[in-house]
């Protein structure tokens, strides 16, 4: 049996009195792509947060392949680098060229020499079409342009894991496509993913398994195919018949 | 719209513009001038007049007063190449988080509040007096030393809270973006936050240069011969005020064209901000 990329067990999460995660158990396979759908306010971006570690957690263990990553005396940044995440604002670097938002941590965290930066970075920027943006500044670019070099500068990192948090939402709906399909090519590269996302059709065609959260747990999952058409909580029900009477499965 | 029209816009608009000017224009020389009458119709005005304007006292203090300025010059320089590293680290040891650095955060915090609290000429002359009468080995009595170490220190506590506001601007998600990809918190602060910090604050930087330069006079109460104290002893030997004024005169001729300097990277970031939209 081989080792799960990602397995996060008994997770508690609350910001004061507010409890946002209550006991979250999950595995991700190596390769596997795992869509979390649930209503606002479910928790989802806070997993992924957690997952990085950009939130401290209150309860739990979270392991990364063989290692905990939640165990006492690791290092943060170290962890970080194996685990990409990319947020719905982009979150790009306003003050720094495309090149150097993608460059900037493989040169600084990594160590690698500026020239091996950007020959890696260049490469990367051109198979996502971004080849001609490279010294333009962020606020130059179409979302879907800044959303693809944000996706890019994640990579960058050759990470183990990359975290996706409804990274469509701040997009014109024409925008949408092209960062989709960006997914898409990664899930095929093979890449594992945990994507939060309100795109059901998306979730539906891309996702190999798709978890349903609920006020801070995890109260169903499966193949898409299933909890998408016929789940068997009577939560998850209420909540697509929601998303299909907005028209949006 | 015919061809024509345009420029009937613009010698309208230009119309309104030079009625503006001109009524501010009347409007200015009405109260200044008024002002003047007052102060020229006031019945000492001729013997303060040659207390305080005399003409031939004013060319032969200006050589002495410029030289003495060099002074100032340097005071600043050094104080203000001190100020800014100085400053900058009381502002990151504010902000660093966490139970661990209660100390730390604690002192940086003491420091700024004492130094904003405790009038300038007080620190001057509390290091400038009290220290070198310590007479402790190996430390140097120079007023010039003392001077520098009081203006660094009273202003670094001014600029840490510009930085520190400046640190505050930059939207958190900046931070957790540069963290998730592995960049420590110090490679974050240095790459990420504090380029857009400093751009930020820089016109509130520049005016408190503006404040330090003016303050370097105040060192001539610990003994430093610079141009304010070179006045004092002009306006001693001649029993006549005027080379104040001619200080005066000095501090705005190289005042101005900072604060102008100052006036034109507001505009300018506020353009940059217009174009680049909300973000
Ligand atoms: N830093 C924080 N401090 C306090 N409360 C927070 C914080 N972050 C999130 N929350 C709260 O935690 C709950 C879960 O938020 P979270 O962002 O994880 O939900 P979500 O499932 O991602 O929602 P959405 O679909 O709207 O993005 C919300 O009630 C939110 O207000
Ligand atoms: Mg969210």
């Amino acid at each position: 049996m081989t080792i799960p990329a990602l397995r996060i067990e008994g997770l508690h999460k609350s910001f004061g009195d507010l409890a946002v995660l209550r006991g979250i158990d999950m595995v991700v396979e190596e390769h596997e792509v795992v869509c979390l759908i649930g209503a606002s306010g479910s928790g989802k971006s806070t997993l992924l947060r957690c997952i990085n570690l950009l939130e401290p957690i209150d309860a739990g263990r979270i392991f990364i392949k063989d290692d905990e990553i939640t165990a006492d005396g690791v290092h943060l940044d170290r962890i970080r680098r194996r685990i990409g995440i990319v947020f719905q604002a982009f979150n790009l670097f306003p003050h720094m060229s495309v090149l150097d938002n993608v460059t900037l941590a493989p040169r600084k965290a990594l160590r690698l020499p500026r020239e091996q930066a950007e020959a890696d970075a260049t490469e990367l920027l051109a198979r996502f079409g971004l080849a001609d943006k490279r010294n333009e500044v962020p606020d130059r670019l179409s979302g879907g342009q800044q959303q693809r070099v944000a996706i890019v500068r994640a990579l960058a990192m050759k990470p183990d894991l990359l975290l996706l948090d409804e990274v469509t939402s701040a997009l014109d709906p024409e925008l949408v496509a092209e960062v989709l399909n960006v997914i898409r090519e990664l899930a095929v590269g093979g890449m594992t993913m945990v994507i939060a996302t309100h795109e059901m059709s998306f979730a539906r065609d891309i996702a190999d398994r798709v978890c349903f959260l609920d006020a801070g747990t995890i109260i169903e999952e499966g193949p898409p195919a299933q909890v998408l058409r016929d789940p068997t909580e009577a939560r998850t029900r209420q909540f697509l018949q929601r998303i299909i009477e907005a028209g949006r499965l | 719209m015919t061809p024509g029209a345009p420029p009937i816009v613009r010698r309208r608009r230009s119309t309104v513009a030079w009625r503006s000017t001109a009524v501010a224009l009347v409007s200015t020389t009405v109260v200044l001038g008024g002002l003047a009458w007052v102060v020229v119709n006031a019945p000492n005005w001729p013997e303060v007049q040659q207390d305080f304007l005399d003409g031939p006292i004013f060319w032969e203090s200006l050589p002495d007063l410029i030289a003495a300025f060099w002074t100032n010059i340097r005071l600043f320089l050094i104080a203000e190449a001190l100020v800014l590293p100085f400053g900058l680290l009381l502002a990151i040891m504010r902000g660093l988080p966490g139970p661990v650095f209660v100390p730390i955060r604690g002192l940086a915090t003491a420091y700024v509040d004492i130094f904003r609290a405790v009038p300038g000429i007080v620190v001057i002359y509390v290091l400038g007096f009290g220290v070198p009468g310590l007479q402790i080995p190996g430390v140097p009595n120079e007023a010039f030393f003392w001077a520098v170490v009081a203006l660094t220190l009273i202003y670094s506590a001014y600029v840490s809270e510009v930085y520190r506001a400046g640190i505050e601007s930059v939207h958190p998600s900046q931070d957790a973006a540069a963290r998730s990809l592995g960049l420590s918190r110090l490679q974050s602060m240095r790459h990420v936050i504090l380029p857009q910090a400093i751009r930020r604050v820089t016109p509130p930087l520049l005016n408190d240069f503006i404040g330090l330069q003016k303050d370097t006079v105040l060192v001539s109460f610990i003994g430093v011969v610079e141009i304010f104290r070179t006045a004092q002893i002009d306006q001693a030997a001649n029993f006549n005020f005027t080379p104040v004024i001619a200080v005066a005169l000095v501090f705005i001729v190289v005042t101005i064209p900072l604060a102008r300097f100052t006036d034109w990277l507001v505009a300018r970031d506020k353009r940059r901000a217009a174009a680049g939209g909300a973000r």
